[in-house]
């Protein structure tokens, strides 16, 4: 016992041999954590700047592969505002990503509508209503929805909901905004619930004791305490679900009956930024100008994300400002 | 109620005098309540007079908590809680079918151990109760200003606060934050105001103003007060309830007890010898 501990001062350096060991492999932990750390934005950064190069010649214009041998530039104001989106025209290619965007959009509005309402319910009935086993089980399922592979939700959209679709609205054919935004719906939901209940929970118990013991319902306690309580963190799980909508791929390719035109209404197809890269990138000439402008998508879709993080930065410091002043 | 001449009471605490029905505001009868199996409250009958500050001390689980949150019924939020007796507010017995909870909750506020305005503004904060029980929207904005206004006044806090009404209530001081939710307690006009422990998160200074505040509520409304701060106890309430192991130990006017406690259990508490 008075070995091992230094109760004589021949004990400091008895230590001292072992922690000598401990400076030389503490830098280099340090190190590889800092590593670990710059590594997520070098590779952002990186991935950032690659689509960027390869959209480039698109604006700058490119000689090799040009039609009539003069330089071929692409139109930006034809790109941003034109419905047509013909890239294989052997007389005239047309790249107009309009209908384009309108279709990302437009599933992506109608999933918000059906997953924000159904996500947040969830959310409030597991963090504060549900007790015990029934509400294990639903984590767990929540969890397991949010675990399917994307490629399934758009089986499920092909096989199940579009016959179910053509029935309901007797369209001729049930892959339309509405379908990919159902389908895009589901997927978000499990997103939403879990940010979502994570904010709820966040919540100190002594809101809802205040609110109860001033004479509240529960329900009166959830949307006049416990929202405005978790407002940042609701936020955060709706502007997740949205971000999810614009970035999936594989399930609106499958749902959304990838036809390009203006739609009129939700029973319309249409397609979407990300799945015209996924459907045509594949087949483009590596050089020419369809696949440069398909890189100028990638950007554009950069450009929405970007939007929506920084939206949701500053109305998060913009409520935290405000409760600061 | 000034005379501090020593009078045997009883452990068995017995009204002084036996007096009007409507000179108490909580009379409980054979109150036991249990958190699953455990008994936390044992046969408890107590009467709280109306209009005085009541103190409820003992040592760290010995049910004064509980107690205190029987009488607006938030204990029941808790799923495994069961209850035998009764429980008279303003003659009433709250476990009765016909009582709704909300109204009761109107007549009996509370104020927490830890000061816990809403994370809205100082005005929405005054105003939540009102938001809950009345149909306040058609009052129209003047109206609501001087409510929020009167609140803030009697809890001495409106000249601090009047210039920011409609920034967040937890950018407060603690001691401003609780102020807070006593003043939000009294647009609904209630007869009672519970508190727990209502000073213990504060400094000095705050529990001194804090303190103040509670003995100018007194008279208008009854005040039931939990403290572990025995200093507390002595100063701030008229009379003093000792609690151990979920029964009433000992329920007489504080000078009393502080001076001449009856049982050798409280003397040893409030001697700091226990608990």
């Amino acid at each position: 016992m008075s070995e091992s501990s230094p109760t004589t001062g021949q004990g400091f350096s008895l230590r001292r041999g072992i922690e000598k060991v401990i400076d030389f492999t503490e830098p280099a932990v340090v190190g590889l954590i800092h590593l670990c750390g710059w590594s997520a934005i070098i590779f952002v950064m990186a991935i950032f700047f690659f689509v960027f190069k390869e959209s480039l010649p698109a604006i700058t214009g490119l000689e090799e592969g040009a039609v009539h041998g003069e330089v071929e530039q692409l139109d930006l104001v034809e790109f941003t505002t034109s419905p047509k989106w013909i890239p294989e025209s052997a007389k005239k290619p047309t790249f107009g990503i309009l209908a384009l965007m309108v279709g990302t959009l437009s599933v992506t509005i109608l999933s918000m509508v059906i997953a924000v309402p159904l996500g947040l319910g969830a959310a409030v009935y597991v963090s504060e209503f549900a007790k015990g086993k029934p509400r294990e089980i639903l984590k767990v399922l929540i969890e397991l929805l949010a675990a399917i592979p994307s490629v399934v939700w758009g089986f499920i959209g092909l096989v199940v909901l579009n016959p179910m679709l053509v029935d309901m609205t007797g369209e001729p054919v049930g892959l339309n905004i509405l379908n990919a935004g159902i389908v895009l719906a589901l997927m978000s939901v499990p997103i939403i619930v879990s940010v979502s209940e994570d904010a709820l929970r966040a919540v100190p118990d002594s809101f809802r004791e205040a609110g109860i013991a001033l004479g509240a319902n529960r329900w009166e306690m959830v949307y006049k305490v416990l929202f405005p309580a978790a407002k940042n963190g609701l936020l955060a799980a709706v502007l997740l679900g949205i971000g999810r909508g614009i970035g999936e791929t594989m399930a609106v390719l499958m749902c959304t009956g990838h036809s390009v035109m203006m739609p009129t209404s939700i029973f319309d197809p249409v397609r979407t930024l990300t799945a015209t890269i996924a459907a045509e990138l594949g087949e483009a000439v590596r050089g020419d100008m369809h696949y440069h402008t398909l890189f100028l998508i990638g950007v554009v879709l950069f450009v929405f994300a970007f939007i929506i993080n920084l939206t949701a930065d500053l109305i998060v410091k913009g409520i935290k400002v405000q409760g600061n002043e | 109620m000034s005379t501090v001449a020593p009078q045997l009471v009883t452990s068995e605490f017995t009204p002084p005098e036996a007096s009007h029905v409507e000179d108490y505001s909580i009379r409980t009868n054979d109150l036991s309540l249990w958190y699953g199996d455990f008994q936390a409250l044992m046969d408890v009958s107590v009467n709280i007079k109306k209009g005085i500050i009541t103190g409820l001390i003992g040592p760290s689980g010995c049910g004064k908590t509980t107690l205190l949150r029987c009488f607006n019924r938030i204990n029941e939020r808790y799923g495994n809680v069961t209850t035998t007796g009764d429980i008279e507010i303003l003659d009433k017995n709250i476990y009765d079918e016909d009582v709704s909870v909300r109204q009761l909750r109107r007549s009996v506020g509370m104020v927490f151990q830890r000061p816990n305005p809403l994370p809205i503004s100082i005005y929405d904060n005054v105003l939540f109760g009102m938001g809950i029980h009345d149909a306040f929207k058609s009052l129209p904005k003047s109206e609501r200003n001087d409510i929020v206004e009167n609140a803030l006044r009697e809890v001495d806090l409106w000249n601090t606060v009047k210039d920011r009404l409609k920034s967040r209530a937890t950018t407060l001081t603690l001691e401003q934050q609780q102020k807070l939710c006593i003043a939000r307690l009294l647009p609904l006009k209630p007869d009672i105001i519970l508190m727990d422990e209502p000073c213990s998160a504060l400094d000095a200074e705050g529990i001194e103003k804090v303190e103040n505040l509670i003995e100018s509520l007194r008279d208008e409304y009854t005040v039931v007060i939990v403290t572990h701060n025995m200093a507390q106890a002595r100063r701030a309430t008229d009379e003093c309830i000792f609690m151990l192991l979920g029964e009433i130990i000992e329920h007489t006017k504080t000078s009393e007890m502080f001076l001449n406690p009856q049982h050798e259990k409280t003397e040893m508490y409030i001697q700091g010898r226990y608990g």
